[in-house]
């Protein structure tokens, strides 16, 4: 179990990381999101004791680690771009931390070595590619590379600095899949820093965010992604528009939810339809087109709704709007978030 | 075929200023060893080469190159990694007045060096003085900072990442250093080894200066087979024959060089990190830096010390002394004086003949640069601009004592008698110079993206005003500091000046040396003021190049 104490780290006279508390529980991974600059680049190094503590304490189990150097610590490290080792193989590459401390491997303990190597790359679906050169892979291929020499160490914890972030959206959604299977599977305590939601929502199950040097939210996925503490924190996780005051009423009434100070709501929370002149009193928010923009999964408005002002809504695909069109607005509840109070002033 | 016909015209002058005073010398060598009655005799060289003197000459060459290359790498590694790479007060000062002892004229070099060793020196009570020993360490001395910063340079820019990712694997700094941080280095470890290799196979005035007759290296044999200085007769086939065989192995070392240079994947991850805090293990490496800065200082304050001491006491007197011709015991000189002008005129000829030297090489410098770096249309303009690149590296592999000698032996007769003319000594200086300011403009212009120029000419700017858009202000800076470095090594060029130098113009090495091996305790002294004057002259302007901070700037 990690468990960081008011870990604070300075550059200069500004904390990059301010008096942070975390915990990760054996098996867990807990994804730290924020934006670049956040300071989260900067604990995940102060974990791994690459960058020197201005004040707290990294503990595993009950041991502090000051004074443990990062070789000592069993922390594997994967980088955004894989840092794999361009003059090894990929085999050599994977190995390295299985030839560690036994410069002769006798004969039973390479083969054991050249075997492991091969499950690994198995494990993260490059078997054959051993004795490739790591400059002749592909994004994607490099970080699995990455992820099987990590696992090599049996680290006791894994550091993960944006694993996913350097690859194109497809190969980000498939390589998250496969690293969320590979790490539950393997039962690895893991710890990932991200500015990108969907890759902390695709590997972790817990999650921490990050704003100026402190954390200000932390809890599971779920929890965090249904009630964001503050305003930030909420378009920060891809909500799209914070509404206030008569407008967070207005949405609230329309979805049958108590009245609040604030909310965030996300674009799909308002399904828009053709509105029916004949419908007296239709049922949610009346509005008025303003913009249109068709995507292939679904058309997105901007809509002027009555009483609430300008927001973003959908409509079903097929179906193209006019601005101008006077549109009905169904609120989906499970999409929209009530902000704490105190987060709003 | 407008573009090619232009790529000629820009490589017209330096083509022709390399035909007459690079190819002339050089052929004209080959004729004096290989021809020497006017008949085609190889034997004569066979039998110069076979001399008992020319082989202990030969080996004493490559065995004190060797040691002296592998103690330079191994004293500017830790300081390449302190200087580089963590964060310490006054890092970019150091670094900066590490540059100076690689740009000291070699007579100052060697002036302080004796001074280091001499028997009243500071270390003295080693007896090292007149040993090889001390011309080792005057070649160490000089070439530790072209390993910390051509190695330094490449630690900078060296990613941290890989090197913490296999920290985290489980790897000691040790293993890691050896494992990823080491391979990483390599190309930049070998090409400083063989460019220090070369800098100490053809050190001149060191060796001159601190071996006398008795341990002489192929340069300065060479030299004194040229004044008689060996046998009481002026030995030009001789020298001929050994310019030759230092003209075949320089070949031979830089092509040797380019290979050990190559390794399977030369693309390095560039990522400049911040510099990071010392810690406890970099201790031994700081003590290390400590030690080498201190072992290249002590020959600085020596011969600084040393100027301004006489019989025990503070003085001005060698400095006062600048003002005359030296002393001279037999007075045969005009005046009384050992020269036949002043230090302090030397001086101004030296300022002078630097200025000179300077705008040619950088004039050649620049064209040579465009022309090899514009991008290539069509396999005629491909093969044109190859040939161009080999002929513009060719002076690389020519040493200066071997220019010089070329110089001398070539053009002071008929057809071409310049023997007396003012310019020869800034063109000798400025071939020497010549190298530097391509390698260091060069990268300059490589790394301009064509595109900009399209840019620019697709905005409608004709190709002058392209160039001043996108070139200029990309290469300002470079040009200055490459005019920085023509300058200083043209201040102390030494190797090639003294074969062509007049006697009525001398510049201020070849005084310093002239009043060294004069006998007379003030000579002597005069000579160190004027040292100090001529290092600080070059360090000056050295300092003024590191403001510039071009990155790469003397990188080999």
């Amino acid at each position: 179990m990690l468990s960081v104490e008011r870990l604070t780290v300075r550059f200069g006279p500004h904390p990059a990381v301010d008096r942070v508390d975390l915990r990760v529980d054996d098996g867990h991974v807990l994804a730290v999101l924020g934006p670049s600059g956040s300071g989260k680049s900067s604990l995940l190094r102060a974990v791994a004791g690459l960058e020197p503590l201005a004040g707290g304490r990294v503990r595993w189990d009950d041991h502090d680690l000051a004074g443990v150097p990062t070789h000592r610590r069993g922390f594997a490290l994967m980088f955004q771009d894989g840092q794999l080792f361009d003059h090894l193989t990929v085999a050599r590459n994977v190995g390295y931390a299985l030839r560690l401390g036994l410069d002769r491997l006798d004969r039973q303990g390479r083969a054991a070595s050249r075997r492991r190597v091969d499950e690994l790359l198995d494990l993260v679906g490059l078997a054959g590619y051993g004795e490739r050169l790591p400059r002749t892979l592909s994004g994607g291929e490099r970080q699995r590379v990455a992820l099987a020499r990590s696992l090599a160490a049996e680290p006791r914890l894994l550091l993960l600095d944006e694993p996913l972030s350097a690859l194109d959206a497809e190969l980000r959604v498939r390589l998250g899949a496969d690293l969320r299977r590979i790490l539950t599977e393997a039962g690895t305590t893991a710890l990932l820093v991200t500015h990108d939601q969907e890759e902390a929502f695709a590997v972790a199950d817990r999650l921490a965010v990050m704003r100026e040097g402190s954390v200000v939210q932390h809890g599971t996925t779920e929890e965090v992604w249904a009630r964001p503490a503050d305003a930030a924190t909420a378009l920060f996780l891809g909500y799209a528009r914070i509404l206030e005051g008569d407008a967070a009423r207005a949405v609230l009434a329309a979805a049958d939810r108590p009245p609040a100070p604030a909310i965030a709501v996300r674009r799909s929370a308002l399904a828009a339809r053709r509105a029916d002149p004949l419908e007296a009193d239709p049922r949610g928010l009346t509005a008025t087109v303003r913009a249109v923009r068709a995507t292939p999964d679904e058309v997105r408005l901007v809509v002027d709704a009555d009483g609430v002002g300008e927001v973003d809504a959908v409509g079903a695909p097929g179906w193209l709007p006019a601005p101008g069109d006077r549109v009905v607005l169904r609120v989906d509840p499970a999409r929209l978030a009530v902000l704490p109070p105190t987060a709003t002033a | 075929m407008r573009r090619t016909a232009g790529l000629l015209a820009l490589a017209a002058v330096p083509t022709a200023v390399l035909a007459v005073f690079f190819l002339l010398p050089v052929w004209g060598m080959v004729e004096r060893g290989l021809w020497p009655d006017g008949s085609f005799d190889p034997g004569a060289m066979v039998e110069v080469i076979g001399r008992e003197r020319t082989l202990r000459v030969v080996w004493f060459t490559l065995w004190t190159s060797t040691v002296s290359t592998v103690v330079a790498v191994v004293l500017g590694l830790p300081a390449a990694y302190v200087l580089h790479r963590l964060d310490l007060p006054l890092r970019s000062a150091v670094r900066a007045a590490l540059l100076v002892p690689f740009v000291l004229p070699t007579v100052v070099v060697g002036i302080a060096i004796r001074e280091l060793v001499a028997e009243s020196g500071p270390l003295g009570f080693l007896g090292i003085d007149g040993s090889p020993v001390a011309i080792l360490v005057g070649l160490v001395f000089f070439n530790v900072a072209v390993v910390i910063r051509t190695v330094g340079t490449a630690w900078e820019s060296l990613d941290r990442r890989p090197a913490e990712a296999a920290a985290g694997l489980g790897a000691s700094p040790f293993h890691v250093l050896r494992t990823v941080t080491f391979p990483a280095l390599r190309p930049a470890i070998v090409s400083a080894a063989a460019v220090v290799f070369l800098f100490c196979a053809t050190g001149f005035g060191v060796v001159l200066l601190l071996g006398g007759t008795r341990y002489s290296s192929v340069e300065t044999e060479i030299y004194l087979l040229t004044t008689g200085a060996i046998t009481g007769t002026v030995e030009y086939q001789a020298a001929a024959a050994l310019s030759l065989v230092q003209l075949a192995a320089v070949v031979a070392l830089l092509a040797v060089a380019a290979r050990l240079r190559a390794v399977p994947d030369p693309t390095v991850r560039r990522a400049r990190s911040a510099p990071a805090r010392p810690r406890r293990q970099d201790v031994p490496a700081l003590v290390a830096t400590g030690l080498v800065l201190l072992a290249v200082a002590a020959p600085v304050v020596t011969l600084v010390v040393g100027s301004l001491r006489q019989d025990g006491a503070w003085t001005l007197a060698h400095y006062r002394a600048l003002q005359g011709s030296g002393e001279d015991a037999g007075a045969s000189g005009m005046d009384g004086g050992l020269l036949r002008v002043s230090v302090a005129e030397a001086l101004t000829n030296s300022l002078r003949i630097a200025v000179d030297a300077t705008w040619m090489a950088l004039l050649l410098g620049l064209l040579v640069a465009v022309v090899v770096t514009r991008r290539t249309r069509g396999r005629t303009e491909a093969r044109v601009r190859s040939a161009f690149d080999g002929l513009f590296m060719l002076p690389l592999g020519v040493s200066a004592v071997t220019l010089g000698f070329g110089f001398l032996i070539t053009l002071d007769d008929p057809p071409l008698d310049l023997r007396s003319s003012p310019v020869l000594v800034p063109v000798a200086q400025a071939l020497v110079a010549l190298p530097l300011v391509v390698r260091v403009l060069v990268p300059v212009l490589q790394g301009i993206d064509d595109r900009q120029r399209q840019a620019a000419a697709s905005l409608g700017a004709g190709p002058l005003r392209a160039a001043l858009t996108v070139d200029v202000p990309v290469l300002w800076r470079p040009l200055l500091a490459a005019a920085g470095f023509a300058f200083a090594v043209s201040l102390g060029e030494f190797g090639a000046t003294s074969f062509i130098v007049r006697a009525q113009v001398p510049t201020l090495p070849v005084v310093i040396y002239r009043l060294i091996g004069s006998p007379g305790a003030l000579n002597y002294g005069t000579a160190m003021a004027a040292s100090v004057v001529l290092a600080a002259a070059t360090a000056l302007v050295i300092l003024v190049v590191e403001r510039l901070r071009v990155p790469g700037v003397g990188v080999f």
